[in-house]
């Protein structure tokens, strides 16, 4: 087994007396997309800009590719790639200029830096509007530009905090082929979401983070399998009889959660529930059976849902 | 650091230089001639300005003073938006740069842009024998030192501020009187004693000095080595302190 890329041990960041993180152990493997799931709050993006070394460690340790980021910063830095969650594009300058004058700052020669920032502007479908200044370009363009500027230095590690947050699907589907194109590649990349749908698509594993701590961990499926059952009917019943009518659904399925507008009930078989709860002569408004999600996991370690 | 600041820069040049320039001329054609006129009529005037013309008085004040309200006014608002606003600072602090290259980088640069400034200043004002003189070279260079003595405190003031409230303050009772009160004008010999105090603490007075030393043709080395240690301290220490503030700020 190669040598793991990031590894955290027993680590905490704690902002006076609050502790944003930890502590929490993590290992992330050369090629792996990892993912940080959780609600807003969590200690995702503190354990994210740990991981960039632009935030110092309270305790405990980390290494990236073997380095210490409180001694080897910049050397860490310069093989990495940040897509922070707030842009930091250069919104004066043109959407070329973001990307060659960032690889500068990397120490790219002039030439080279401009020869890659024509490749990434491919890469990104942004070639038409290359010399737009950034300023004019809708969310999903700024978004894709983050990410072109992250990959100018041809990172071995890819850090995207919330890479998706506030995009239209069809922005969100575009970034997620560009996403998996660059995991084809072999770029490692840790993820923070907190779509579940975005975390099952793109994660091979993925730690749940609720309050600072890690609550479960694995890949999509095996937490699915662990935490939830194969499927889910969703029961809703008119307004305000949910509660009343959770009681008469009992023992239909494995386990059930009373959410404000409607009962799941986790079952093997969805629509043998269905049947079952009809049987006793309960009349739900709408019933939905669908396959169970990482939403659902989340829902059964934290008794939350994740976008709040 | 600086071709990113020249990028930026590129976009609004040319409106930029021309109100750089058509400033400090306004006010070499106002005070220096018009003020002028009525200074070097009043017998005796010409002791207290050292021996030279009003118009000749007041170039070096001017070149000084334009490199101290330009460095000013670019350590303000465009460093708390690279903090907070576009977050530039920020995107930088994720690539092997760190928050010294970045101070470091702004020096440079406020250095270059006020030798831009003051250097075309100077190159208008060579083309009227009552103006033209070698002085006007070195006195570019210190204006430039002078920039920057004003651009580093300033910064480091910015980085810590959380809102830009304070800039106008500073603007009102820090660089508007010092461009009054600094000897830029008239000697500072004019003003009672406890202002000449205050005025000489900030580094505009000694800058003034040098370079009217260089444009008069009265060097004492010995006194521009004095001065220019005094202001290039101002900057130095703003260096410091505006990195170890920007690290705290960025790498939290």
């Amino acid at each position: 087994m190669p040598e793991p890329l990031i590894v955290a041990s027993q680590l905490v960041k704690r902002f006076g007396d609050f502790t944003a993180v930890g502590p929490i152990d993590v290992e992330v493997q050369p090629g792996e997309v990892f993912g940080f799931l959780g609600p807003n709050g969590a200690g995702k993006s503190s354990t994210m800009r740990m991981i960039a070394c632009v935030s110092p460690i309270t305790s405990g340790s980390l290494r990236l590719f073997g380095l210490d980021p409180a001694t080897h910063g910049p050397q860490i830095r310069a093989r990495i790639g940040v897509v922070p969650q707030l842009d930091t594009l250069d919104t004066e300058l043109s959407v070329q200029e973001n990307l060659w004058l960032y690889g500068r700052f990397f120490d790219l020669p002039r030439a080279e830096a401009k020869r890659r920032a024509t490749e990434l502007l491919e890469f990104a479908q942004l070639t038409d509007r290359a010399d737009s200044v950034v300023d004019n370009l809708s969310g999903g363009m700024k978004r894709r530009l983050s990410i072109a500027r992250s990959l100018i230095n041809r990172p071995e590690l890819l850090l995207l905090d919330e890479p998706t947050t506030g995009l239209d699907p069809q922005a969100r589907h575009v970034l997620w082929d560009r996403l998996y194109r660059l995991k084809q590649e072999g770029v490692t990349q840790v993820l923070t979401t907190h779509y579940m749908d975005e975390a099952e698509q793109l994660c091979d594993r993925l730690v749940v983070m609720d309050q600072g701590l890690i609550v479960a961990e694995g890949s999509p499926r095996s937490l699915i399998d662990q935490y939830a059952t194969r499927e889910v009917l969703e029961l809703r019943f008119p307004a305000g009889t949910n509660e009343a009518a959770a009681p008469q659904v009992e023992g239909i399925g494995e386990r059930q959660e009373l959410l404000p507008d409607r009962i799941l009930v986790y079952a093997h078989d969805g629509e043998a529930a269905l049947a079952a709860t009809h049987a006793r002569g309960l009349e739900p408004e709408s019933a939905l059976v669908r396959r169970s999600s990482l939403e659902d996991v989340f829902l059964l370690l934290t008794g939350r849902t994740l976008v709040d | 650091m600086v071709s990113w600041h020249f990028a930026t820069y590129r976009r609004l040049w040319k409106v930029n230089l021309l109100s750089s320039l058509v400033q400090p001329m306004l006010f070499l054609l106002g005070l220096g001639v018009g003020v002028g006129s009525l200074v070097d009529s009043n017998t005796g005037s010409s002791d207290v300005l050292g021996g030279s013309s009003y118009v000749a008085f007041v170039v070096p004040g001017l070149l000084v003073t334009t490199a101290m309200a330009l460095a000013a006014g670019e350590s303000m608002w465009p460093v708390l938006g690279g903090l907070r606003w576009n977050r530039g600072y920020h995107g930088i602090a994720a690539t092997p740069l760190d928050a010294g290259d970045i101070v470091l980088g702004h020096a440079t640069w406020m250095a270059l842009r006020c030798g831009i400034a003051t250097g075309s200043v100077a190159l208008v004002l060579a083309c009227f024998g009552e103006t033209r003189s070698w002085g006007l070279a070195p006195s570019v260079l210190v204006s430039m030192l002078v920039g920057v003595a004003f651009a580093m405190p300033i910064m480091a003031l910015s980085v810590s501020a959380e809102m830009d409230g304070r800039f106008p303050a500073i603007q009102r009772f820090v660089i508007i009187p010092l461009f009054l009160f600094g000897g830029a004008f008239y000697p500072l010999s004019q003003l009672p004693l406890v202002v000449q105090w205050v005025a000489k603490v900030a580094p505009l007075w000694h800058g003034v000095v040098v370079a009217r030393g260089f444009t008069n043709g009265n060097v004492d080395w010995v006194g521009v080595a004095g001065h220019l240690a005094y202001v290039a301290l101002w900057a130095v220490v703003g260096t410091v302190v505006a990195t170890r503030r920007l690290s705290g700020k960025l790498y939290t």
